[in-house]
């Protein structure tokens, strides 16, 4: 990609400053901002990261996936959006795939995403 | 018309006001050159000639060369005409002058954008002309679910009319592309910021017209 991107997108990737480094496996909630007429108000979206696409770009988006009364729903948001108001960090996962699209094949157990052990403080001294 | 030529770097997205994704081609424009005013007296009709893009030295013939050194420039690879270029500054348009996108367009402003389309080669009518095809696999059908079907009637006219639409060569034509918005300008830089798409590959040539 050309250098000459960073010129226009620098301006953009300030959004994204705020937000947590997620990786997919990571269970997330999204604070979006929704307009209803004049009104806004803030709506939350919690599941699993599935997948992150285009890093680094301006094009960048994730995916989260939830099951809502056990039907599965995928939503997409491109990460400079400024309808995301913040983005909160609930779990990090274990997985060994970027794409994690083996996860609407499955239900309930088998959608289980080991969590990512912290290293702490004690093994390090 | 004024305008100016640029190369196309390629497609990216920003957010506008209102919080609308919005894509958009970015374009290195300029600065162009002035190499040739043409008026009615000596050439029959009024305009401009930009220059734009370095070319290397023993690349250049001698005619363009002499042609380039009466601007005062280097030889340059793209030469394009604008007619009535800015006919309001008609003082400034002096040969071997710099225009850079800062003078030609600014923010919320519309242009024309020309390129060159990527040739596709020999493509068929679905492609070249968005024909349906034939629709079934089945009832009769077989290997022709992508032919163009009839190209004419019978003994008369006996013949297929001129200018019907058949498979051939495809892309690398002139495509011009009309009222693209200007999001942001870059001086420095000479970078231009347009809404939606514009035809060509990245660092083809594009002219943006006014």
């Amino acid at each position: 990609m050309s250098e000459l991107f960073k010129v226009i997108e620098e301006e953009y990737q300030e959004n994204r400053k705020n937000h947590p480094d997620f990786k997919a496996g990571d269970t997330i909630n999204v604070h979006v901002k929704i307009r209803e007429g004049n009104k806004e108000r803030i709506q939350q979206f919690q599941g699993v990261v599935i997948q992150r696409k285009n890093k680094g770009s301006n094009g960048e988006t994730f995916t989260v996936r939830k099951v809502s009364n056990s039907v599965g729903v995928e939503r997409i948001f491109p990460i400079i959006s400024p309808s995301i108001e913040k983005i909160e960090l609930i779990r990090e996962g274990k997985v060994r795939r970027a794409r994690l699209y083996y996860l609407r094949g499955r239900q309930g157990k088998a959608a289980r995403i080991k969590e990512k052990m912290k290293h702490s403080t004690k093994n390090n001294a | 018309m004024s305008g100016i030529i640029g190369r196309k770097i390629g497609m990216t997205s920003i957010y506008s006001a209102d919080g609308q994704n919005v894509a958009c081609t970015l374009v290195e424009a300029g600065p162009c050159v002035i190499t040739q005013v043409k008026n009615e007296d000596t050439d029959g009709y009024k305009a401009v000639q930009l220059g734009y893009g370095e070319m290397k030295e023993k690349r250049v013939n001698k005619a363009s060369k002499g042609h380039f050194a009466k601007a005062g420039t280097t030889p340059k690879k793209k030469v394009v005409e604008f007619r009535d270029f800015r006919v309001e500054f008609e003082d400034e348009v002096n040969i071997g002058k710099e225009i850079t996108v800062g003078a030609v367009f600014k923010e919320g402003d519309f242009l024309d954008a020309i390129g060159k389309s990527k040739g596709k080669g020999f493509q068929g009518v679905v492609k070249r002309h968005g024909f349906g095809g034939v629709g079934e696999s089945t009832h009769g059908q077989h290997n022709r679910s992508r032919a163009p079907g009839s190209i004419g009637a019978c003994s008369f006219p006996s013949r297929v009319f001129k200018g019907m639409r058949m498979a051939g060569r495809t892309g690398g034509r002139r495509v011009k592309i009309l009222n693209l918005r200007v999001m942001k300008i870059v001086p420095e830089k000479n970078l231009i910021l347009v809404s939606g798409s514009i035809p060509g590959a990245k660092n083809s040539f594009v002219v943006l017209e006014k």
